[in-house]
């Protein structure tokens, strides 16, 4: 029913929060989320660095692009996971796009992903109705397959996408791709409500949470947040870890503030 | 790849009506291939897209006011013309479908006429549409002028440079082109930047795809909107060949969507249907099984699923992907796929052109190159009747030809 990605958000004691960051972004990336969890992150996300990532922002996009231009591997990224896994605590969600899971296969990425100690899978262009194998493999591999809802989907929709995510329930903040935004979406607060309705599981906001007010505000109808755009932002114009670590931190704070 | 797929096969996957080119099966399928991945937001508007289109496609008024732009403003039926000269010279009879001759030289306007009448239905007020060579862009520019809707056209900015002519064709049609700057600057970027364009439009704005690709509905509404070409050329055959259907049934494939509509018409005949790819673009030749751009297909692509960048001389022909429904004719061995190199490409081109004294696109010169190359072997021997679609004029590409000394 549910791993290790599951059993941490559930149990958190405060709103969740998740920040991201691509895999491979520098050499020493993995400090990012060590230092994400020295701030209160319930769990990491770590997006795989992909050619045509075509949910993502300008942000993403440019954060992909240069990991890939540092000649990163999904390889290495899964060892550079691996080499962390003692230090880590908190559960790992690898973000990335359905292409690299068909093209090594789906049995096959989801072993690697577990062996490298990731706990959850969010693969955001695998609707409820395309996941075929994966959500079964997934299962059996320990890894809690994510599932996205947005403000267009239907009633009956987010009834089936709540009843079948595991670890916790995606809330797509927004009709738009990655990115920071001035302001949430209205519409945001009434998903996260929604899907609230429909499942047992935490329900995370997330696509243009921009500032820890935002994040705050989000916390109001949902069970916690996923950061990336706006710290990736960061990390893009040379922020390091520690850096990285009071932004998180400031976000940390507002949300156990409102909580 | 694995014996595992991202998606199991349904039990309809096997059945025939996907292998005569009818509807696919349930959730877009045609076999293994097609689909609907795209991200959860889309979803709801691509079942919109399709719930329209089914109500269209049996609707008499819907098909007669499409029939008519069709004949009045696109020139339709097209000419099924004899290449006598190159026929003698090849020890073939060698028919052309015209679709050169269509209003905007190509075949997309086929294509566009449909979807922005669908669009016209739905009560959007905006087109989005993605293009590479810009032939597309400028048959959506057309018929979003002509239905009086909005064109918003994402080109890569590499396109174009090398296509200014269309870029500037499109400006003064009224359309608006947005210069795509992501990834690789060409087509495949333009595909993401105009899904991700439409997730936050999907109120006002309708995605036009512009080949059999896409999610579903999009490459079963394309091919059905491209069907006109084989039908047309069926019955022209038929008044043409003392054996009614020809033997050989020839066209380019990019994302596929010309080579599609003309299948359509043959589908279920003997005719061997060959599908002609760019040897640096050849989805069915050289990719492996994934999912781009909304549908699982053949891709181009390294070992770890980074899409490749396709190369050809035809930008056209310039997409790492192909449409699903060829992925599945290529798997169930209706139709076979092969490859022309750029420098065979421009042979046909002018051989064509002094032959026949008809200077086609790039993009069809790859259906006459490989007649050219196969003709009289066991391939495609002596006293074969062959269909060849040339899918667009030539005119958009002399700049380049010129530019290449070629």
């Amino acid at each position: 029913m549910s791993g290790q990605l599951a059993t941490a958000l559930r149990t958190a004691p405060a709103p969740r929060l998740v920040p991201y960051v691509t895999g491979g972004i520098t050499a020493n990336w993995t400090d990012y989320l060590l230092a994400y969890q020295d701030s209160g992150a319930d769990a990491v996300e770590v997006g795989l660095p992909f050619s045509d990532p075509m949910l993502d922002g300008a942000t993403l996009q440019q954060a992909s692009d240069r990991a890939l231009a540092r000649g990163t591997r999904l390889d290495g990224v899964l060892a550079d996971l691996a080499a962390v896994r003692d230090r880590l605590t908190v559960p790992v969600v690898v973000m990335t796009y359905a292409n690299p899971v068909v093209r090594l296969g789906v049995v096959e990425f989801c072993r690697r992903l577990a062996e490298a100690g990731a706990s959850g899978l969010i693969v955001p262009d695998v609707p409820v109705d395309e996941l075929g194998s994966l959500e079964s493999v997934a299962a059996v591999a320990g890894i809690d397959l994510v599932l996205l809802a947005a403000p267009s989907t239907s009633a009956g929709r987010l009834r089936e996408i709540c009843a079948r995510s595991r670890g916790f329930v995606y809330a797509v903040s927004t009709m738009g791709v990655t990115g920071e935004r001035t302001a949430l979406d209205d519409g945001a607060l009434t998903l996260a409500s929604r899907a609230r309705e429909a499942s047992d599981l935490p329900v995370l906001l997330g696509f243009g949470v921009s500032t820890p007010a935002q994040a705050a505000r989000a916390c109001r109808a949902a069970d916690g947040v996923v950061v990336a755009s706006a710290l990736m932002r960061k990390v893009l114009e040379g922020a390091g870890p520690d850096r990285l670590a009071r932004i998180v931190a400031d976000f940390r704070a507002a949300m156990d503030r409102a909580a | 790849m694995t014996g595992v797929h991202l998606t199991a096969p349904s039990v309809a996957s096997t059945a025939p009506p996907t292998s005569r080119m009818a509807e696919p099966a349930t959730g877009g399928r045609f076999g293994d291939h097609g689909g609907r991945f795209v991200p959860e937001s889309l979803v709801a508007a691509c079942a919109e897209v399709e719930r329209t289109f089914r109500e269209a496609w049996s609707d008499a008024t819907f098909r007669q006011r499409l029939d008519r732009l069709r004949t009045v403003y696109a020139g339709r039926p097209t000419a099924l013309t004899p290449a006598p000269n190159l026929s003698a010279e090849l020890g073939l009879t060698v028919l052309l479908k015209r679709e050169d001759l269509t209003h905007t030289g190509s075949h997309k306007i086929n294509n566009v006429l449909g979807q922005a009448l669908l669009a016209h239905r739905m009560g959007r007020t905006r087109l989005l549409a993605e293009t590479g060579a810009g032939q597309h862009g400028v048959a959506a520019a057309t018929a979003a002028a002509l239905l009086g809707l909005d064109a918003t056209v994402f080109m890569g900015e590499r396109d174009m440079e090398r296509q200014e002519l269309n870029v500037f064709r499109m400006t003064m049609l009224g359309a608006q082109v947005i210069p795509v700057r992501s990834g690789s600057r060409t087509l495949k970027d333009a595909c993401n930047e105009v899904l991700r364009h439409w997730v936050a439009t999907v109120d006002d704005a309708y995605y036009c795809a512009g080949s059999v690709m896409g999610p579903h509905p999009y490459p079963w509404m394309v091919r059905e909107f491209q069907r006109v070409i084989g039908e047309e050329a069926r019955a022209q055959c038929a008044a043409e060949l003392p054996a009614a259907v020809p033997t050989h049934v020839v066209a380019c494939v990019g994302g596929g969507s010309n080579a599609a509509g003309t299948f359509a018409g043959f589908v279920d005949t003997d005719a061997q249907l060959v599908g002609v790819e760019a040897a640096g673009g050849a989805a069915m030749t050289d990719g492996a099984v994934g999912v781009v751009h909304g549908y699982r297909s053949r891709v181009l692509q390294d070992a770890d699923g980074q899409v490749a960048e396709a190369h050809s001389i035809a930008p056209g022909l310039d997409y790492p992907g192909v449409g699903p429904e060829h992925a599945h004719l290529g798997d169930i061995r209706r139709a076979r796929y092969v490859t022309v190199t750029d420098d065979e490409v421009v042979a046909a081109l002018r051989r064509l052109a002094r032959t026949e004294g008809i200077l086609c696109a790039l993009e069809s010169a790859h259906a006459i190159a490989w007649v050219l190359r196969a003709a009289g072997t066991a391939e495609l021997p002596s006293g074969s009747t062959v269909l060849i679609t040339v899918s667009g004029r030539g005119d958009k590409d002399m700049p380049a030809l010129m530019a290449a000394g070629r």
